[in-house]
């Protein structure tokens, strides 16, 4: 039986005329299994193509034609169930969800309802005021992708795209467990995170590939549940947390007013902002699920679950832990860091071996900056992380200050290419040989000796001679050594 | 030598061998035969002549030079349930109005691929809903059987009845069927022929249009239990495309056929003795048990309580699955479309006139039966019976091998005779039949005698899960004692 997790906290309190109201969201998040062919059909899951070219016999429920599990998609949602640290069940069943609409051609929805293939779990999230919580998996179950209907290309008919039909969904769906907009967004963010690290579902909400249906309600702190509303196929981020948001103001406002809360579903209308109802024909459906008899119950051994816990790669949460131990990253670099596993990957090719610290700078800082200005990630930024290790080297052994590698880094960005090549085909090396310099700060001193009886009573005047072997040097000349010669010759104490 | 037409498959076959004649004078003899009876007995809803006399002609090449497959030139009649390739396949109904698959059924191309040559696809009750062949978009279907008494045709049986009609009128040598409470078994009683509905698993139900999912399993019919075993044979497969079918190898049915029943354990149901039921039946069945017993099978009373809650758990088993099976039929990518304002009003003026009375009673009764507030009492509940039924055969296979029924519990009537006020007259027919399929057991139907008004009746064998072979040879048995029923009387012609 489902417990409250959390504690009722200050900051989630939402302010409305008549005092302080509480927030509670839970989400049932539909995510497309990443496979190469449909839940119960060898059809293609190809994104686009011509309407109806990728629809088998099965998919277009021809008579006599009979589902078969793809085994594929069966090992997708243990997987995602083991990245969601959720209980795996060795045994699940497969129902028939009867309604009629054009674009679900057998008139029932293959899907899970009594006994889904994961049960409950948990995904942690770092918030950004540092504070993190764990929000309850209640479960996850496998069912069938609907066709698309499009009302729009024929003035008396609707026309069907079954490309999509019969698709493998995961439909994951949390407790009630979040508190504010901010805290949805976050989940799904994170289990967006996750099921791109696992490779269970590509994440792309653009192109359909995650949707959420989104159950909000509010009440007076320390109360019972408020009756609760639910927002039907959000499409973004974005979207979640403007109907969340919405749906607390409206239902506030209701509740304010004297008024009560009706249990309906609801529509977000993204170019509006708003909610509103669905009609009620589209949502008074019995359902009418029974267990599907063209298919045996569900059954796999621990054997392949272990088998597939084996080979999951490292999770999100894992590679924060070890990035901040290995690396010594801040808990937010590092949740910046891992959130695409990409960028993951790039900072460790360059922190592998090198200065932590720098590498850590370098990517967070210079060539973050060059991707968000070219709207990339940093993996597609256009330096390898080979190229950007380099100059880091180059820094760390003092071929090159920080300055010149900027320089550098511009270089390699515009035109590729090596970065020790570029520093010794441009000159651009370091001039740290304390003969050559002291020829230059010699001559400084020689013809200047204005400047040379100024810095006796104004010390901090030595900047200008530093200047002047850079210009002398065009930069080249190691700082350090320069102040050192300096002092030295001029018998000045340290600045 | 006698018509081409009274040959059974087993001796066709020899005949074909030998050179006797040919498949495509076999072919032909059986078109003329169809030609002649199908507007008296309404047994075809299509026939394919044509390519059945070309099919033939191949199948003559093949025997030539010696690459015969196990059914090579043998005219079958396939029921219209079974979806076949390029041609026309209605299920009886008018929803399926001009539908032409683009696939092949399994079990229609496991008998193509054993040479077999199909004559045309025959009459069934509505999606295979009806005991009595009277529920088909195509008209009745008649038996060639008479009632002696007062010269009324008779219906067939159903689902399978142009199946049954037509091999009992020696219009096919064989037929394909399905059954789901009894309708292999049930025509077959009626009709004089054999009837076996397999273990469910054994056939592939890939593109055979369903009715039940749960209870759908297809069979052969024929004229001797010897035919049965070898269409049997062909038939049954593992089809990956089917979940629920069975991977286990398909055994040699002939081989074991003349194994006789010495020391077979036969099982009487003291349930199988309901109220109402004829004297003659109880009779038959009594002849039965001394046939077998004489044969040197041992006589066991057995007890399989809850018989009498199958035929209510299975009208709700049944419908429950059919009217979400029957959804997909909606006008919107094939068959029948009525137009409407909108898409709800196409669904329903098509719906309303593509399927037939008692279609839409199963599909009201099953989607009851799963609604909210009703499924725990009655889905639920029927889904326990069911399991309460598989347990007593459990038990009583603990002391038997083979159980020996009445198949029906009287013989065939008139068209409009049962069923007209009370639907559940009509049902009642299935009594002894359901119970096997709501177990997933098989089960044969075996001619044994005829009935006082001069038409046939059934005995039934049911056997342990995929012992075909045990109730095929016991059948045998039976059909040995009885001696084969002679041929109806060529009324029609």
């Amino acid at each position: 039986m489902y417990k409250e997790s959390r504690e009722t906290e200050k900051k989630n309190l939402v302010q409305g005329s008549t005092g302080d109201w509480e927030v509670v969201i839970g989400l049932e998040v539909h995510a497309q299994v990443t496979s190469n062919a449909k839940l119960f059909s060898g059809s293609s899951t190809q994104f686009g193509g011509e309407p109806n070219d990728h629809v088998s016999l099965v998919d277009a429920a021809m008579p006599g034609m009979l589902p078969v599990i793809n085994e594929a998609c069966v090992h997708q949602a243990i997987r995602t169930g083991l990245g969601l640290r959720a209980k795996i069940n060795n045994r699940s069943v497969f129902d028939r969800k009867n309604y009629f609409y054009p674009d679900l051609p057998q008139g029932y929805q293959i899907s899970q309802f009594k006994h889904p293939i994961v049960g409950e779990g948990d995904v942690v999230l770092d918030l950004k005021d540092g504070t993190s919580v764990t929000i309850g998996i209640e479960r996850l179950h496998l069912e069938q992708d609907a066709g698309k209907s499009n009302h729009d290309l024929h003035p008396k008919h609707s026309v069907v795209d079954l490309n999509r039909s019969g698709v493998a969904l995961m439909e994951i769906v949390s407790y009630p467990d979040m508190r504010s907009a901010e805290e949805a967004k976050a989940y799904v963010t994170k289990l967006r995170t996750i099921l791109r690290y696992l490779g269970t579902c590509d994440g792309n909400m653009d192109e359909g590939s995650m949707r959420a249906d989104v159950n909000v309600s509010v009440r007076r702190p320390g109360d019972p549940w408020g009756t609760r509303t639910e927002t039907k196929n959000v499409n973004s981020i974005r979207f979640i947390g403007q109907a969340i948001e919405y749906e607390i103001n409206r239902q506030i406002d209701v509740l304010e007013d004297g008024g009560t809360i009706d249990q309906e579903t609801l529509l977000f209308d993204p170019k509006k902002g708003e909610t509103r109802p669905m009609r009620s024909k589209e949502e008074a459906h019995d359902y009418r699920y029974f267990p599907d008899p063209d298919l045996l119950p569900l059954e796999f051994d621990d054997e392949l679950v272990e088998k597939l816990r084996g080979e999951l790669p490292e999770l999100p949460d894992e590679k924060k832990d070890r990035f901040m131990s290995d690396y010594g990253l801040s808990p937010y670099d590092a949740e910046i860091l891992i959130a695409a596993r990409p960028s993951a990957d790039y900072f460790e090719k360059v922190a592998k071996g090198r200065d932590a610290k720098l590498a850590v700078n370098w990517v967070m800082g210079d060539l973050s900056g060059h991707a968000n200005a070219k709207g990339v990630p940093l993996h597609e930024v256009g330096v390898s992380p080979d190229q950007l290790g380099q100059l880091i080297e180059l820094i760390t052994d003092g071929t090159i200050s920080g300055k010149i590698a900027k320089d550098v880094l511009e270089i390699v960005l515009e035109e590729g290419g090596n970065p020790a090549d570029i520093v010794e085909a441009k000159g651009l090396k370091q001039m740290s040989d304390t003969g050559e310099l002291e020829t230059i700060v010699d001559d400084i001193i020689t013809n200047n000796p204005k400047q040379v009886e100024q810095l006796k009573t104004k010390p901090k005047t030595i900047g200008w001679f530093v200047g002047q072997v850079m210009q002398k040097t065009k930069g080249k000349a190691n700082p350090q050594a320069v102040n050192k010669l300096l002092q030295d010759k001029l018998e000045i104490g340290e600045g | 030598m006698s018509e081409l037409t009274d040959l059974t498959i087993a001796k066709a076959r020899k005949g074909l061998a030998k050179g006797d004649f040919s498949a495509v004078e076999l072919c032909e003899a059986h078109i003329k035969a169809v030609d002649a009876a199908n507007e008296a007995l309404n047994t075809f809803i299509m026939t394919t002549f044509e390519q059945a006399v070309e099919r033939a002609a191949q199948s003559d090449k093949k025997i030539k030079s010696g690459d015969a497959g196990a059914l090579e030139g043998i005219p079958l009649g396939i029921k219209d349930l079974f979806c076949t390739t390029d041609v026309q396949t209605t299920a009886g109904s008018h929803i399926l109005d001009k539908f032409t698959p683009v696939y092949e059924s399994t079990i229609t191309k496991n008998l193509f691929d054993d040479g077999a040559v199909m004559i045309g696809k025959l009459n069934l009750d509505e999606f295979a809903m009806g005991s009595s062949n009277e529920t088909s978009y195509f008209g009745n279907c008649i038996s060639p059987w008479k009632r002696k008494t007062d010269g009324a045709n008779l219906v067939p049986g159903g689902s399978s009845g142009g199946s049954a009609s037509s091999v009992s009128a020696r219009l096919v040598m064989g037929a394909t069927a399905t059954d789901t409470g009894g309708s292999i078994r049930q025509p077959a009683a009626f009709t004089g022929t054999v009837g076996i509905k397999p273990t469910y698993g054994r056939c592939s139900r890939w593109g055979v249009v369903a009715f039940a999912s749960s209870l759908d399993q297809a069979g052969p019919i024929t004229r001797t239990v010897e035919d049965a075993a070898i269409m049997l044979k062909s038939m049954a497969s593992y089809d990956a495309k089917d979940t629920t079918s069975v991977d286990l190898p398909v055994p040699d049915y002939e081989k074991t056929l003349r194994d006789g029943v010495k020391g077979l354990r036969v099982g009487i149901p003291k349930e199988y003795r309901v109220d109402g039921m004829s004297d003659e039946i109880e009779q038959l069945w009594q002849k039965g048990i001394d046939w077998l017993k004489s044969e040197g099978a041992e006589i066991i009373d057995v007890s399989l309580p809850h018989t009498k809650y199958a035929l209510p758990a299975y009208y709700i088993v049944a419908p429950a699955e059919a009217s979400s099976n029957l959804a997909r039929y909606d006008g919107v990518r094939y068959g029948l479309r009525v137009p409407g304002d909108d898409i709800l009003s196409m669904y329903e003026n098509t719906r309303a006139e593509g399927f037939g009375a008692e279609v839409k009673r199963r599909i009201m009764i099953g989607t009851y039966v799963l609604s909210a507030g009703y499924y725990d009492a009655y889905y639920l509940k029927a889904q326990k019976v069911r399991t309460l039924i598989k347990r007593d055969f459990d038990e009583a296979y603990k002391k038997v091998d083979v159980l020996l029924t009445p198949t029906t519990p009287s013989p065939a009537f008139a068209p409009g005779e049962k069923g007209g006020d009370d639907p559940v007259e009509m049902y009642l027919n299935d009594i002894f039949t359901v119970t096997v399929n709501m177990a997933g057991l098989p089960g044969i139907s075996v001619p044994a005698g005829l009935s006082s008004e001069g038409t046939p009746l059934g005995l039934q064998l049911i056997g342990k899960p995929f012992d075909e072979a045990g109730i095929l040879r016991a059948a045998q048995t039976l059909e040995d004692a009885a001696g084969l029923l002679p041929a109806p009387e060529r009324w029609w012609v």
